[in-house]
């Protein structure tokens, strides 16, 4: 290996990477790459690459590895159908603002626009879909480039970026030096606060009678967990969160009231429609979480706090809006926000949570006849992991299971795709959970319908030895999509029966321990055999087959219209 | 909602591809590009883009901020019609025989506010600038004459408040730091 300075550019982009701190990435050799990954063999000391099954499974697993190390994730992978492959995990990570360094080869600058073997215009077809792309066509232009990737990735609100590097930029020799981006000219990731807003603030939620925060994923990517707990306490409010913000804020804490939106808790979405003062921090609004918008929180007054300031205003009209990093404002709002109480309005929450419990909750998660149910399988696990793992979600039933039923406590992540609803992202996020942080119990929640998406992923967890807890509930449907056809579509089941093939034989093929449970009495043995084990381990639940989640905000209903059954 | 005709105008960094991000911006809402000129400002490196769309405040607003939000995107701004001093430029592309049909072209051109470019033996180009409703008169009044050829610019705008960009860059920067200040 040489430390000269005289090197190719395929090394300059590997020597970029260890100067951001990179000391894992997740790929998938190709063509246009490969002088990238022949650097990259004599770098195996200082950076470990995660070979994949499919370039869509590196680039979910860079983004469950971003999502719980709060550092960017970085795949890599080849030009045209490699790139292309990777589109998925891009939009998905725009929609969520996870901080990805995507690069991907691409044929010589000599043959680019001429239609030569796999090629692809990556840079057009990223455009909507990544917070900034860039074509390195000469090798001098790699570490400037990687520099503002990283810059812009994790920065203000974060997000994916690509990086399309010509074979030839690879291959030709430069003379490296690295110097940090600290600066965009046109990019303005963190407005200052204007301290008189911050005051008309104060006063509105000191003299409201009945404030209710709403906490989304920019709490945990502005590492504002703490500043939460302490304005809730405060001032006494309670605290619902989106589904990306599940672990904002431990779910012990007097003040969580539950989880927002369509498959909510029953209590934090009628009472938006009560609240007199809302603060909204680090949330855009999602229609999944808003239901009718006409209909949204009419009475309040909405004071939205977020980074990114095209959010304010795009859903609902605050009275107050602050463009600001979570954690800033609300430092400065804890200054001007007095000690209050809210006794009354918080047991409201209480009442609400009682109904629920009686209508749902209990139902869903301690059944004594019947299949077994996934809130269940889901409060099961989060008891006997004290709701400190770190949880992943597919995305469908399964998922709506895992939001509402595990406990998520002080130390907990979930990762979970919210905005683009990516099937399939469960498997891959898990790996790159698990990899990022080895010391936490990684448990990932899919469906069979999911499963199957990204299922070539388990040869990713056999050849680098990931010890993920895989739990299928399975259902041999397409849960949620039938669970619509059931309420919206008269029944007509239309293609959402999936006869899935016997998963435990799968993993047997993978080398992976795995067990079928299909009575409740055998359940929590195979649980604690699947957490107790040093390695992968997977259950194949089967449970009831046309379960549905409830409580549900119908499409077209409003928050308070929310149906419990 | 009602749909009036705005001007946005936006301030870029000059990278390849930029147009395209911008249009994107436009084609997501799908809101149609009435005219588009693009020239550098009056700081070197930082190009505009002048963007005439109809369309409602409301949406007008929101495309405002996603341009906004594209990290090689300085500033954006929207305008309605009386804010502005626009002009657009129009060439026509008529016969020869026009002329030697016994127009008498130099009063007509003085009348229309429009000048001759170009005369060659088969043909006379000529000039006009203005509003759009100005070289649109013009062109229906060339017609009759056989019209080979016409095309006009996008609308290009000088805007009424005082404030220079300079200024508004200035302010950003002042109103902003590069890393969180925790």
């Amino acid at each position: 290996m040489s430390e000269n300075n005289r090197i190719a550019g395929g090394e300059a982009v590997l020597r970029c990477l260890l100067e951001e701190g990179v000391d894992i990435m997740f790929g998938y050799p190709g063509g246009q790459i490969m002088p990238f990954y022949d650097n990259l063999f004599h770098y195996t000391n200082r950076i470990n690459h995660i070979l994949t099954r499919h370039e869509q499974g590196a680039i979910h697993m860079a983004q469950g590895y971003a999502r719980v190390t709060n550092k960017v994730g970085v795949c890599v992978v080849t030009s045209g159908p490699g790139a292309t492959n990777i589109v998925t995990g891009l939009a998905d990570a725009m929609m969520d603002s996870t901080p990805i360094v995507a690069i991907t080869g691409q044929v010589p600058s000599t043959l680019l626009g001429t239609d030569a073997f796999q090629e692809t215009d990556i840079i057009g077809i990223t455009m909507p879909i990544t917070k900034w792309n860039y074509q390195i066509t000469s090798a001098d232009e790699i570490p400037a480039a990687m520099a503002k990737a990283f810059y812009i990735a994790r920065t203000g609100r974060p997000g994916p970026v690509l990086i399309d590097i010509t074979k030839d930029a690879q291959i030709a020799f430069m003379d490296y030096s690295y110097k940090k981006c600290e600066h965009v000219r046109s990019y303005f990731p963190y407005p200052k606060i204007d301290p008189t807003i911050i005051s008309e603030a104060a006063k509105l939620i000191n003299e409201a009678k009945k404030p209710l925060i709403l906490a989304g994923h920019g709490i945990a990517l502005s590492n504002a967990n703490s500043e939460l707990k302490e304005l809730a306490h405060k001032a006494d409010i309670p605290v619902a969160t989106t589904l990306l913000g599940m672990h904002d804020i431990d779910s012990d804490d007097p003040h969580y009231v539950g989880m927002l939106g369509m498959h909510g808790n029953y209590g934090p979405n009628i009472k938006t429609n009560e609240a007199d003062v809302i603060i909204a921090i680090g949330l855009r609004f999602d229609d999944r979480v808003t239901g009718n918008k006409a209909t949204y929180a009419k009475q309040a007054k909405i004071i939205h706090i977020e980074i990114d300031k095209s959010e304010i205003g795009k859903i609902t009209t605050p009275a107050i809006g602050i463009n600001a990093d979570a954690k800033v404002a609300l430092r400065a709002l804890l200054k001007e926000v007095k000690i209050n109480t809210h006794k009354e309005w918080l047991a409201e929450f209480d009442k609400t949570h009682g109904i629920e419990t009686e209508k749902i909750i209990n139902r869903d998660c301690y059944p004594t006849e019947g299949m077994i149910k996934m809130g269940e399988v889901v409060k099961l696990i989060s008891n006997k992991t004290k709701g400190e793992a770190i949880v992943c979600t597919d995305v469908g039933q399964q998922q709506m299971a895992s939001a509402r039923y595990y406990d998520f406590k002080d130390g907990s992540e979930f990762v979970t795709s919210g905005g683009l609803g990516t099937m399939g992202f469960g498997l891959p996020s898990a790996i790159g959970a698990k990899v990022g942080r080895p010391e936490k119990q990684v448990v990932v929640f899919i469906g069979d319908g999911g499963f199957q998406m990204t299922i070539q992923e388990l040869g990713t967890i056999r050849q680098s030895k990931i010890p993920v807890k895989i739990v299928i509930l399975n259902n041999h449907f397409l849960g949620m999509v039938r669970q619509w056809q059931e309420r919206f579509f008269d029944e007509r089941y239309s293609f959402v029966d999936i006869p899935s093939p016997h998963f435990t034989k799968i993993a047997e093929g993978y080398d992976i321990k795995a067990l079928y449970v299909d009575k409740r009495e055998d359940l929590e043995n195979a649980i604690d055999q699947m957490l107790a084990s040093k390695d992968c381990f997977l259950l194949d639940i089967r449970v009831e087959k046309k379960e549905n989640i409830l409580p549900m905000i119908e499409p077209g209903a409003g928050v308070s219209d929310i149906k419990l059954e | 909602m009602e749909k009036n005709q705005y001007t946005i105008v936006v301030f870029t960094e000059n990278k390849i591809g930029l147009l395209n991000h911008v249009t994107i911006v436009f084609t997501r809402r799908k809101i149609n590009i009435e005219s588009l000129t693009v020239s550098e400002s009056e700081i070197k490196g930082i190009h505009s883009f002048t963007i005439v769309i109809n369309s409602t405040k409301e949406a007008v607003e929101k495309v405002v901020g996603q341009l906004e939000r594209l990290v090689e995107v300085m500033k954006a701004f929207y305008y309605e019609n009386d804010e502005l001093i626009s002009q657009e430029i129009a060439l026509y592309k008529i016969p020869f025989s026009a002329i030697e049909n016994g127009v008498e072209m130099g009063r007509f051109l003085r009348n229309n506010d429009a000048r001759i470019l170009e005369i060659q033996k088969e043909y006379i180009v000529i000039e006009k600038t203005g509003l759009y409703k100005e070289t649109q008169d013009l062109l229906e009044k060339l017609r009759p004459f056989g019209l080979l050829e016409f095309v006009r610019s996008g609308t290009i705008v000088i805007t009424k408040p005082m404030k220079s960009l300079e200024t508004y860059i200035k302010e950003l920067d002042d109103k902003h730091d590069s890393m969180p200040q925790i």
